[in-house]
């Protein structure tokens, strides 16, 4: 299948300090993939450059075969690479409903419109609707961000990602400081993600790599040290040699 | 709960808060203190068509600092230009018809807006101040030179509006002023809530919490920014327009640092990010200020500052702001 998304040889250096060092990667539609590393592999560095917030010295980004490299953050939000963050980001005064409304209304490019309240515009809030039914949010629909449990936060990061209609979906740390409890929830979000769409995820929890991931990317020191299946990751030697340490053994022998 | 939320999730998501009832009582809160100051101020209705016209100021500031987070120390800017462009329309092309004064204030007050808003939003937090301040000053130095046009610092005298629709005459006692200063408010203040709700109003409520949440939606803030920008030159242009044809005079301090300031002041007073945040705030400044100025000529602006720091420090979230607060907490409790 024809990639949806792809990184070639991407490289940027903060001070003689490679940071992400010739990075190749490429995603079909429908794809899952884990990328994972211990900390200061570069991770945040490499969603910066793919995303635009950071320029890269050297390399390339494609998009649904083009090349973005030049493009602008925002416009390779519409040209449908989304990123949710590591720390939600959401305003707290506002609803769900407002943030997912917001959202479908940018992706439609109408929310620059001066009239009219979208709490009133039944296209819009029937998708709202719709969105937040998936995610477990509906009760929750009309209160403020600010009276809503963090886990549901994480949901609503990922309604919103939603409502975008990307092709290509970064997540970051999607379940990072959510309790226990929750969880649950947002593994059950991540399995109902679309089918056509190529999900690109960050995460710390190796339970849910293990569970969502049908592939594994590993970065180390800025480069990509393993690119395979779940099943073999554990297994190779310098993955454990520079990530995994004690764990790989605690998971080999669940 | 799982059973619950998918059984729901058949039913449209309607909200409550849909606007025109509340838009009819804000409508009406206008008219009845519009009333209530004509019968308690026959005499001084000068002062409270000046005070409509700096509340169109103060709403157009509360627009990009209110809903926005700019932050500005120049917002006259827009003000003044709007009322020298009403003047030079009268005095120098003979457009003195009140609506078509008005009209050319918004042009003034608009383009200002762009100009101010092109300069000021490429900077953020204390270099933006320090811009706006720039700005205000280059505007009203601007104003000072070119005095062929705008009568430098003895003003731009000379406005002789036409009487209103033709039949009601700018009289002695300002009635006219005072009525036509209402409606302008009352349209003014309507617009704006429709704008404020919009997607539009809450696109910008979000960038000024996190504009790069927004990017990261495929939003630009920028542009968001800048187009409020220049309602904001129009509504203060009208403010602007408004006086010119009250007074019949433009002055530079239409222009000046300090009417930009005590505008802030204002705005923080009534409460930011809120409409009727704004016109409490100048309502309540400016007759204090002229309460306390006619019983304390000497020491008035020593209490205009302690009456601010009380505000400040008792109630931060502005006079309307910590009302409405209260209100809603007692709302939220009754429940």
């Amino acid at each position: 299948m024809s990639a949806i998304f792809e990184v070639r040889n991407l490289k940027r250096s903060f001070g003689g300090l490679a940071v992400t060092n010739d990075v190749s990667l490429s995603m079909a539609p429908g794809d899952r993939v884990a990328l994972i590393g211990p900390n200061g592999a570069g991770k945040t560095t490499f969603v910066n450059l793919v995303t635009g917030n950071l320029e890269p010295d050297a390399g390339e980004v494609r998009i649904g075969g083009e090349s973005v490299t030049n493009v602008n953050a925002i416009d390779r939000v519409r040209r449908g690479l989304v990123r949710s963050f590591q720390v939600t980001r959401l305003f707290q005064d506002m609803t769900p409903a407002e943030h997912v409304a917001l959202a479908i209304l940018q992706r439609d490019g109408r929310a620059g419109r001066m009239f009219g309240n979208f709490l009133s515009m039944p296209g819009v809030m029937a998708e709202v609707g719709v969105l937040i039914g998936k995610l477990g949010l509906r009760d929750l629909a009309h209160r403020p961000v600010r009276e809503i449990a963090y886990g549901q936060q994480r949901l609503l990061e990922i309604a919103m990602a939603l409502a975008l209609k990307p092709r290509v979906l970064l997540l970051d740390e999607p379940a990072a400081g959510v309790p226990q409890s929750d969880t649950g929830r947002i593994e059950r979000a991540l399995a109902d993600l679309p089918d056509d769409l190529a999900v690109l995820m960050i995460e710390h929890d190796m339970d849910l790599v293990f569970r969502f991931a049908k592939r594994v990317i590993v970065l180390a020191a800025g480069t990509v040290i393993f690119d395979g299946s779940p099943a073999d990751v554990t297994k190779d030697p310098r993955v454990r040699e520079a990530y995994l340490g004690s764990y790989a053994d605690a998971s080999s022998a669940a | 709960m799982t059973t619950a939320t998918t059984n729901q999730a058949e039913a449209p998501l309607l909200s409550g808060r849909h606007g025109l009832g509340r838009d009819l009582a804000a409508l009406a809160v206008i008219l009845v203190l519009a009333v209530i100051g004509y019968l308690l101020f026959p005499n001084n209705l000068a002062l409270l068509t000046r005070i409509m016209a700096i509340a169109l100021l103060v709403l157009s500031l509360d627009l990009v600092t209110g809903y926005c987070g700019v932050a500005t120390l120049g917002h006259a800017a827009l003000f003044g230009s709007g009322a020298y462009a009403a003047g030079i329309a009268a005095v120098h092309f003979g457009i003195t018809d009140p609506l078509l004064m008005v009209a050319a204030g918004i042009i003034g007050g608009a383009l200002a807006g762009l100009v101010c808003g092109v300069v000021i939003l490429r900077a953020h937090g204390l270099p933006q101040l320090v811009l706006s301040i720039a700005l205000i000053h280059l505007f009203h130095e601007f104003a000072n030179k070119a005095s062929s046009w705008t009568g430098g610092s003895d003003g731009l005298a000379g406005i002789a509006p036409d009487p209103l629709f033709g039949i009601f005459a700018y009289d002695l006692w300002g009635r006219t002023a005072y009525v036509f200063a209402v409606v302008l408010l009352a349209i003014v203040f309507m617009f704006l809530r429709l704008v404020v709700r919009s997607p539009f109003g809450m696109l910008c409520r979000g960038i000024k919490e996190d504009p790069i949440r927004i990017q990261a939606m495929g939003g630009s803030p920028t542009i968001a920014l800048l187009k409020m920008y220049v309602i904001s030159g129009a509504v203060a242009g009208v403010g602007g327009a408004l006086n010119a044809v009250s007074t019949q005079v433009v002055g530079l301090d239409s222009l000046s640092f300090t009417l930009s300031a005590e505008s802030l002041v204002m705005l923080v007073l009534g409460g930011t990010g809120s409409l009727f945040g704004a016109v409490t705030g100048t309502i309540v400044f400016m007759l204090f200020e002229d309460l306390v100025s006619a019983a304390n000529p000497f020491h008035w602006l020593t209490m205009v500052g302690a009456l601010l720091i009380a505000v400040v420090l008792f109630a931060p979230k502005g006079l309307y702001g910590t009302v409405a607060e209260v209100l809603a907490r007692r709302r939220g409790a009754g429940r």
